[in-house]
This record gives structure tokens, sequence and C-alpha cells, in this order.
């Protein structure tokens, strides 16, 4: 079976300072892949060259990444846009600006399904409903007459990952989709992209400092330090027993409820355990979700 | 814009334009030159001059002169020109449509080569070829419109005299038309060959006014643009596999549009008073033109007459900018 996604000694430099240097990692279709690391690490660059969004002085200095087993960097532009956005997908940071403010939520997801799929402008609207729906979003017509600024953050985001995985897309890629929402909010969005990729069939590549999250939906993560991955695996086994200090770390510096972040401490046992539970319980809901 | 901000905008207009009337009133008076000076004939008598400064109201004091005016205003009798010798309202509406017009196609032709220039700036963007469209616009920019309307008469006017060079339209064409609005009602009365005659001496006065604000469109358009291309969402529909152009035209360029408007839509108001030197370097028969003679003559009537007359149009130009604002920009619309 060929990945569905793969990235191969993959080098980026911006001007002279090299922010990847040779990362390789690999996606298996409906895999969920953590992709962690402290923050300049180097996990949105590597996201942005597979989207082809490298700032303007940004090169590709080596590497190959694949799609489907297609070389991404050496397609033809045309054929490349074909697949963005239709077969890989972007779930943004920041829901409070990844939406044009000047029209109106049916029109974004409209024009998506319109450019790729090739849908009239009613069925579009339709499918635009449907799409709100599966993201829990009540009234769906009455949104769609929107504008971003007439919905709350949270709602922008189910908004943004309804768009993500409208046109059932092999890989979805999350680049910290949580962070900007508060607390409660960050629950549900997990939860739904959860939801989304089980019944859209898609793999995820989800960025995150946060190991909570990535024991909870990760099968497999990918530690990432100053452009170069430290370590790699399944994330039972990444967490369980973490092989580099830095990812150690990582762990000892992920907060709980009942303890503050701290740096350099050793994993309890406790916390594994912890994150793993919690990791099972929110599979079953998926799983019943999907039924 | 809110309906609660327009009204508070209209009410607004009324002691707008009575601090305008105050201001000329006071200034036209205290500035030396006297209209009845410039009018009389060499030898006339002490006596003649006293009986003319009378007929029109000059021998009262300031204030005095200033509330019959204002009264006679308010009633709509703008008084009677002194040099032209017929009614202020009469001669303002005679020639007012002439300068709407002539900005209008002035505007409407700095819209189009500002974006033109803006989008064609911006698609070369980070290219070398950019700065051939930054420095032309820089030129444009560096040129007044009367300047132009020289450069445009000696050009086309004179070196190769492919356009006539004075006034709105050929004496001898039966015109035949019911408003003064030429240009607008033979369009839709369907008399392309009237119109055809007017665009013909348009042309020249109204791109030498466009020029200059047609640079300041594409400046302020190519900034809004390279801005909003960006943000975040401009990036994302990149992502989505949405082509550079398509992205330009339909994410980013409406975004763009509204500070542009916001910021550009005002200085329509500077095109407005180039039409006084440009007119009358084109002797097109318009308010601007007129202004010149009615300085000339220290004709006050009719000064204060066009004064308001601008005062008007300024303030309708501000009020139409914010509406469409508004329009463009469904943050300031209510949900
Ligand atoms: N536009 C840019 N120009 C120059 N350097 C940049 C630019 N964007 C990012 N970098 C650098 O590239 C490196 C990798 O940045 P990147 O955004 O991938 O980090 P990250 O792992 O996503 O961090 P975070 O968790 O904060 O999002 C950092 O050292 C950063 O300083
Ligand atoms: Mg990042």
């Amino acid at each position: 079976m060929t990945a569905t996604f793969t990235v191969e000694g993959l080098k980026v430099a911006i001007g002279a300072a090299n922010v990847l240097r040779g990362v390789s990692l690999e996606v298996q279709p409906g895999e969920v892949r953590g992709l962690v690391g402290e923050s300049g690490a180097g996990k949105s660059m590597l996201g942005r060259a597979v989207l082809g969004l490298l700032p303007a002085n940004a090169a590709v200095t080596a590497g190959r990444i694949a799609f489907e087993g297609r070389d991404l960097l050496a397609m033809a532009e045309a054929e490349r846009r074909r697949l963005l956005g239709r077969r890989i997908a972007l779930i943004p940071q920041d829901p409070m600006t990844s939406l044009n403010p000047v029209k109106r939520i049916g029109a974004q997801i409209g024009n998506l399904l319109r450019h790729h799929l090739d849908l009239s402008k009613r069925t579009a609207l339709a499918r635009a409903a449907e799409l709100l729906t599966e993201v829990a979003i009540r009234e769906p017509e009455r949104v769609l007459a929107l504008y971003p600024h007439e919905i709350s953050g949270g709602m922008r985001q189910r908004v943004l990952i309804a768009m993500a995985f409208a046109c059932d897309p092999a890989l979805v890629i999350a680049d910290e989709p949580t962070t900007a929402l508060d607390v409660t909010v960050q629950r549900q969005v997990l939860q739904l992209v959860e939801r989304l990729r089980l019944r859209h069939g898609s793999a995820v590549l989800f960025v995150t400092h946060d190991l909570g999250v990535v024991a909870k939906i990760c099968r497999s993560m990918t530690v990432l330090h100053a452009g170069r991955v430290l370590e790699e695996g399944e994330t039972a086994n990444v967490l369980t027993r973490p092989r580099h200090a830095y990812t150690r770390a990582l762990l000892a510096a992920t907060p709980r409820a009942d303890r503050p972040a701290e740096a350099l401490r050793p994993v309890p046992p406790a916390l594994i355990e912890q994150l793993w539970s919690e990791a099972h319980r929110l599979d079953d809901v998926a799983a019943v979700d999907a039924a | 814009m809110r309906w609660g901000e327009l009204i508070r905008r209209l009410v607004l207009v009324p002691p707008t334009l009575f601090g305008v009337a105050v201001i000329v009133f006071v200034l036209l008076r205290v500035v030396p030159g006297d209209p009845i000076a410039m009018m009389i004939p060499p030898g006339a008598s002490e006596a003649d001059i006293g009986r003319l400064r009378a007929l029109y109201g000059l021998d009262q004091p300031i204030l005095q002169q200033f509330a019959t005016w204002l009264g006679q205003v308010a009633s709509g009798d703008f008084g009677r020109s002194i040099s032209v010798r017929q009614r202020v309202l009469e001669l303002l509406l005679a020639r007012l449509p002439a300068t709407i017009e002539l900005a209008l196609l002035a505007t409407m032709i700095a819209v189009v080569l500002g974006v033109v220039a803006a989008l064609a700036g911006i698609l070369l963007r980070g290219r070398r070829a950019e700065w051939i469209v930054d420095g032309g616009i820089g030129m444009l920019l560096a040129i007044p419109d009367f300047l132009w309307a020289l450069i445009l008469l000696l050009l086309f006017g004179v070196l190769i005299p492919l356009l006539p060079i004075s006034g709105r339209i050929d004496p001898e064409i039966d015109l035949n038309l019911r408003s003064n609005f030429y240009l607008i009602e033979s369009v839709l009365a369907g008399r392309f060959d009237i119109a055809f005659a007017l665009l013909h001496h348009m042309i020249l006065p109204a791109v030498a006014l466009a020029l200059p604000f047609a640079a300041l469109v594409a400046r302020l358009l190519k900034a809004s643009l390279a801005e909003a291309e960006d943000q975040d969402y401009a990036q994302i529909a990149r992502a989505r596999g949405y082509s550079r152009p398509n992205i330009l035209l339909h994410e980013v360029f409406p975004n763009a549009l509204i500070p542009t408007v916001a910021l550009g839509g005002v200085q329509v108001t500077l095109l407005l008073g180039g039409t006084v030197l440009v007119e009358r370097i084109f002797s097109y028969e318009g308010i601007g033109n007129m202004a010149i003679d009615a300085v000339i003559n220290r004709d006050f009537p009719l000064i204060q007459g066009l004064v308001l007359t601008f005062a008007v149009l300024f303030i309708a130009l501000n009020l139409v900018v914010d509406l469409v604002v508004t329009m463009l920009d469904p943050r300031l619309r209510y949900g």
C-alpha cells in the first residue's frame, strides 16, 4: 500500500537559516499522526512546504514531498492546484483571520465546492448546508447567509473544519487548530476533527505542542526539534518509553489539571496512564458518532 | 453607516454651509478689490459710483449685507451677478452640469486606469518589472492636472491636431436637448452623434484631470491589495488550490477596495478643485472656468454662489463615499 503522504530528507532554508534540516515522515491512509515540537521547531514550515505556502524568501533546498506516491514539488503548478483543497486540505490555526471578512460563509464554502467539484451554485449551497450540519452547526441555512464577524471563534473554526473535509481529502494538515480557542471549545473541535476524519476517511497530520492532544487522537507521532526529527513512532511507545531526553522534557512540560507545567521532570507513569485512558474514551465516542 | 449616523451627518450640513458662507462673505469684503471699481467706465462721477454701490447693497454695513443675502439664499435666490448681469442661480444651473459631467468622466477614466495599473503592479509583485509600474505611477502623481492639461493641449491640439482644444461642443451643432446634462441626456436618448461630439471635446480636459487621480487610485489600491494578499485568508485560499489571479480578483480585491474607496473617494474633491484651472485652459464652459472670471471681476454674489456650490458638492461627495464604504464592508453594516 502506498503511503498517503511521504516526506523524505526535506530541507528548507530561509535566507542563510536552515529551518528544516532533513525531515522525513510518513502518514498512512487513515492514520492520525501528531507532529510535536517546541515553538520554532519548524512544524508550520513543514505544513507550508506541503501546501505551497512557504514565505517568498524561503526555498526547498533538498528532499521530496510525495502525495499518494506523486512528487508534489516536481509536479506542474496546475496539477498541484487540483490536489490542494480537494485531496490535501488545511485546518488553519487562527479562525479569526482565516475566513474572508467580506464574503458570506455560504459563498466561501460554495466557491470551494464549485471550484473542485464542479457543482451548480444551488447544489453547492445545499451541500454547504449539509457540511455545516456535520460540524454540529444548528440552523445551517441561516449561518450560510452570515459574515464571519457575525459568528463566534469556535463556530468559525467549525466552518473551517467543514471546508477542510468538504471534498473528502485523503490528507488533512491541521496546524494547531485549537490553540486560538478557549479550553471548552478546544475539546469540541478535537472531537469534530476525530469524527469527520472517520466519516471522510482522511489521514491527518496534526501539528501541536500539546502532548495531551497527541495522546488523545494520534496513533503515531513525530517529534521535531530545531528542524530535525528527534523521535518517531507509535504514540504509545514514544510516550511511555521516550528514547530522547528532549521528548522526556516535552512530556514533563505538559500541564495537567492537577499540576502546572514544569520543565525537565521525569515522566510520571500516572500521566501516561491518564492520557491513554482519555484517548480510548474519545475513540469510543468517535466510533459511536460514526455509526 | 447606520441610520443614526446618516441623520447626524445630514443635520450637520446646514451649520457647515453657514460656516462656509460666513467665511467667504467676510473674506471677500476684507480682501482689497471692489466689484464696482471693475465695472465703472473711466471718468465716472462719485455720485454714479455711489448709486451703483447702493444698487448692489454694498453701501450697507457688512452685517446688514450678510443678513439680506442669507435671507435671499434661504428662499433660493442667490442674487444677481454683477459682471454677467444674470441671476446667479441661473448661471450656476446652466454651468454646473458641464462640470459634473467632466468630473464624472474624469473619475471614470481615472478609476479604470488606476485599477488596471494596480492589478498589473500586484501581478508583477516581487518581480523586477514591478518598479516600472511603481515608477509610472510616481511620475503621473508628480505632474499636476493643469500641467497635464497644457501638455495634452500642446500634444494633441497643436502638434498633432487630433482633438478640439476649446469649448464643450461645436457651436453649429443643433443640440435640442432638454437639460444641461448634454452628455448624459444624449446618451440616454440614444443620440450618439451628439454624445460623440461632446466626448471629442471633453476627452483632453478629462484625461488631464484623470491622470494624477488615476495614479493616486493605483497607488492606494496596489498598497491595499498587497496588504490584503498577505492576510491569512488569502494565503489559505492558495492552499485551497485557487490560482493567484483568481485569489487577487475574488478574495483580495473586494477587501482592498474598502480602504481604497475610503481614502481615495474623498480625493475626488481634489479633482473637482482641479476643474477650475483645467476648464480655463480648455475654455470649457463649466463652473470652474466661471469661477476665475468671477474672481477677476470681484463678482461678490457669483463668487459666493460658486463657493456654496462647491461646498455642497464636497459634502455630498463625502456622504456618498461613506455610503459606498458601508456597502462594501459588511462589518460596518447592521448585523
Ligand atoms: N517568514 C519567516 N522568515 C524568516 N524566518 C521564519 C519565518 N517564519 C518562520 N521562520 C523561522 O522558521 C523556523 C520554524 O518556524 P515554524 O513556524 O515552522 O515553527 P513552529 O514549529 O510552527 O513553531 P510554533 O509552535 O510557534 O508555531 C523558526 O525558527 C522561525 O523563526
Ligand atoms: Mg507554527
